[in-house]
């Protein structure tokens, strides 16, 4: 019967725990889906990037209320990990609560653990309340409808239950330890201390020995294949982030904001043709420039960078960004987090297929019309301001420049007052129709 | 202020064999826009009252390509760039300063990689660094007690961290310096870059400009200041709009340092 335990725990931790690692391998290809980009450089630099905004959190506490609250939850989540490891202890070597034995600074642990779960219970409670109840710009949305509203309230009931279930062990466990029960009981004295459980412990007061061990292990149970069944969870959801927050602002953008990056294929072609030397009509030198000349700019997910798809996996649909964003603030269509929802969502669509056919197969769909609209893309004024306000690190005006690259150079469908001030640049010198022989005027003029 | 001014040009100084200290580019707001024209001569004025041995490039200045880059035409930009680069190369330039953030960010960040490699400054960091040189002196005059709010420039403030310079301005001026809620890296965007200047903004139930002019008169201030020619349209339509030009004015920090000395 003890076998029996240990063996379906295995059964439930090997299969947890594989289908993880499944699913992390399939965001890992998807991402490879993009085209490289090298942010290699600067490692000491990304790293400090990384310790103050992932691990540090600097941006989220921006907003302090719900910064101050993430970060009871993130703590609580970082430090009970470590109860994890103990009952993955227990559970393959049928023992209990084998850290016991370090004595006073586990009974310390296991308090400090009961306290955080207990603010975690909070934590979550008012996010939920603000979420739900207040009406906060950046959660009215409307690409939160629908799932990822409820992905958001799943996560936020899930922790409750969580929670609720660690502290119900442990009010259990210390009923049955004060009853002497065998195999809890241990002539040391009581292990671990529980200054949140043992105010639901008279609860469980009157009940048996055996009826106790019933709940007790029911709890323990539930919380560790919970815990399972959240780490599976992660993929199809915005928590995704609690890992990739971590590379993902490791790989951010380290050159100032409003530097964009430059297209060399476009470089390359500039050259030639600002080179008078160069004959238009000759032949390509080899065989290599026989080949397809590369897409300018994004119209979908395989023409964005890796660091881009990863961005997509890693947004937690937040909002900040769109309720800084000015053309979002004044009711136009744009909002960046769409646009890295929109990108997830055709990023998945698209690993879907490769699940299934073992490769990509043209749906007749892409990520521009299909996903975002131009209307979208038009709308935004490239001031940079979600790309600050994002707690970790995102770019959503890269996607919308490569965007707007592949609408103006591969489609010439730019607004037309925007391609008539591009045509007056080509041939003027300026956006407007003046002579280039007048940019001078000004000195004269009284 | 009526008989026109002085500016020489990069050629001029090549005829005879000099080099100016710095040059000034004055972008296709400042040549064409009647009221980034005034900016540019406001500056033009510190830039002699302190001595600068300045020259502009005239005819041969051309868009810098900013509003193509962000529109998406990649190619125009790199034409333009490659263009400029050119005749600024041509001419040995080391040090560029401009009256606008989005010449200051491309000439800056983006023209590097193009062969274009220059120490550019936006106006207000040139003109403190004047002030702090012992060229140029500001003081309050008119200005002396007014509240006043700046408006942050996009690519002046988050796309390139520069915040102290015209505040610091600002204060020799020995105005009442206001912050507005959103300012410095979270300051709002006035709606113009990206190239929204040269188009109508996309359907919605405001347009930016009024929503940040509403920001700014939130603090009650007698002039907004502005350091961008694209933001001070935006946010002078804004305070016409809202029939407050009489008691608001939109003025660009060059301006009101020229101002003050009565230039
Ligand atoms: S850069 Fe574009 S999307 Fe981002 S906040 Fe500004 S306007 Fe919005
Ligand atoms: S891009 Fe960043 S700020 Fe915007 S919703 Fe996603 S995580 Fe939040």
């Amino acid at each position: 019967m003890q076998f029996l335990a240990q063996i379906l725990f295995v059964i439930a931790l090997v299969a947890g725990v594989g289908l993880f690692i499944r699913n992390i391998r399939r965001i890992i290809r998807n991402i490879k889906l993009g085209r490289p980009v090298d942010r290699k450089d600067n490692p000491g630099e990304r790293f400090a990037m990384m310790a103050r905004i992932a691990f540090g959190q600097s941006k989220m506490v921006k907003r302090p209320l719900s910064g101050f609250l993430h970060i009871i939850v993130y703590l609580g989540f970082i430090i009970i990990n470590i109860e994890v490891l103990e009952i993955i202890i227990d559970g393959i070597f049928g023992t209990h609560r084998v850290m016991g034995a370090a004595g006073p600074p586990y009974n310390f642990l296991i308090g400090a653990f009961e306290i955080l779960a207990f603010l975690v219970l909070v934590g979550v409670i008012v996010f939920w309340t603000r979420r739900n109840i207040s009406n906060i710009y950046r959660f009215l949305g409307n690409e939160l409808k629908g799932w990822p509203k409820n992905d958001a309230n799943y996560i936020l009931y899930f922790e409750m239950v969580l929670m609720t279930l660690f502290l119900v062990m442990n009010a259990t466990d210390y009923q049955l330890q004060l009853k002497e029960a065998p195999y809890y009981f241990r002539e040391t004295g009581i292990i671990g201390s529980f200054p949140i459980s043992q105010f639901l412990s008279p609860i469980f007061e009157d009940l048996s020995i055996s009826t106790l061990i019933v709940i007790e292990r029911a709890a323990w149970w539930l919380h560790i294949l919970g815990i399972l069944f959240f780490l599976n969870y992660l993929y199809y959801s915005k928590h995704l982030h609690i890992l990739l927050a971590f590379p993902n602002v490791y790989f951010a953008k380290l050159t100032p904001q409003g530097q964009f990056n430059n297209l060399q294929s476009v470089t390359d072609e500039v050259k030639l043709m600002m080179d008078p030397e160069a004959d238009p009509y000759a032949a390509p030198a080899d065989a290599e420039e026989e080949e397809m000349p590369a897409k300018f700019g994004a119209s979908d997910v395989m023409d964005l960078n890796q660091v881009q798809l990863l961005n997509a996996y890693t947004c937690t649909e937040c909002g900040r960004c769109t309720s800084e964003c000015p053309a979002n603030r004044t009711g136009k269509k744009l909002s960046p987090r769409k646009i890295m929802m929109d990108t997830r969502d055709r990023l998945e669509d698209v690993g879907a297929i490769i699940n299934k056919k073992g490769k990509f197969e043209d749906d007749g769909k892409q990520l521009l019309d299909d996903y975002i609209l131009r209307e979208e893309l038009w709308a935004c004024t490239t001031c940079n301001a979600c790309v600050e306000a994002c707690p970790v690190g995102i770019d959503p005006l890269s996607i919308i420049l490569d965007m707007r690259r592949y609408l103006v150079m591969e489609e010439s469908a730019a607004p037309n007052e925007l391609a008539i001030a591009m045509t007056n640049i080509e041939n003027n010198g300026a956006p407007w129709p003046y002579n280039q022989m007048d940019r001078l005027n000004w000195a004269d003029e009284k | 202020m009526a008989e026109a001014i002085k500016v020489p040009t990069m050629a001029e100084y090549m005829a005879e064999g000099k080099k100016p200290e710095v040059l000034f580019w004055v972008g296709c707001m400042g040549s064409f826009d009647d009221r980034a024209k005034k900016v540019t001569k406001a500056f033009v004025k510190l830039l002699s009252e302190a001595n600068v041995d300045f020259a502009v490039l005239g005819t041969e200045e051309s868009c810098t390509g900013d509003p193509a880059k962000r529109a998406g035409n990649e190619f125009l930009f790199q034409m333009q760039a490659v263009t400029n680069i050119e005749v600024l190369n041509g001419y040995e330039i080391k040090k560029v300063v401009t009256a606008c953030p989005h010449c200051f960010n491309t000439i800056k960040n983006e023209y590097p990689v193009l062969g274009g490699n220059y120490e550019v400054m936006h106006h207000t960091t040139f003109l403190k660094s004047l002030l702090e040189e012992g060229r140029l002196k500001v003081e309050g005059g008119k200005f002396k007690g007014k509240r006043i709010t700046f408006h942050d420039p996009c690519y002046l403030g988050r796309a390139n961290n520069v915040y102290e310079a015209p505040r610091d301005l600002l204060r020799k001026l020995e105005v009442e310096l206001v912050e507005m809620k959103k300012c410095k890296k979270n300051g709002m965007c006035c709606g113009a870059g990206g190239g929204q200047m040269f188009k109508e903004p996309e359907p919605g139930n405001k347009d930016v400009n009024i929503a940040r002019t509403e920001q700014a008169m939130e603090v009650k201030p007698e002039i907004i200041a502005a350091g961008c020619p694209f933001c001070n349209t935006m946010m002078t339509d804004g305070v016409k709009s809202k029939d407050q030009e009489k008691n608001i004015e939109v003025m660009d920090v060059a301006e009101m340092i020229a101002n003050a000395h009565d230039l």
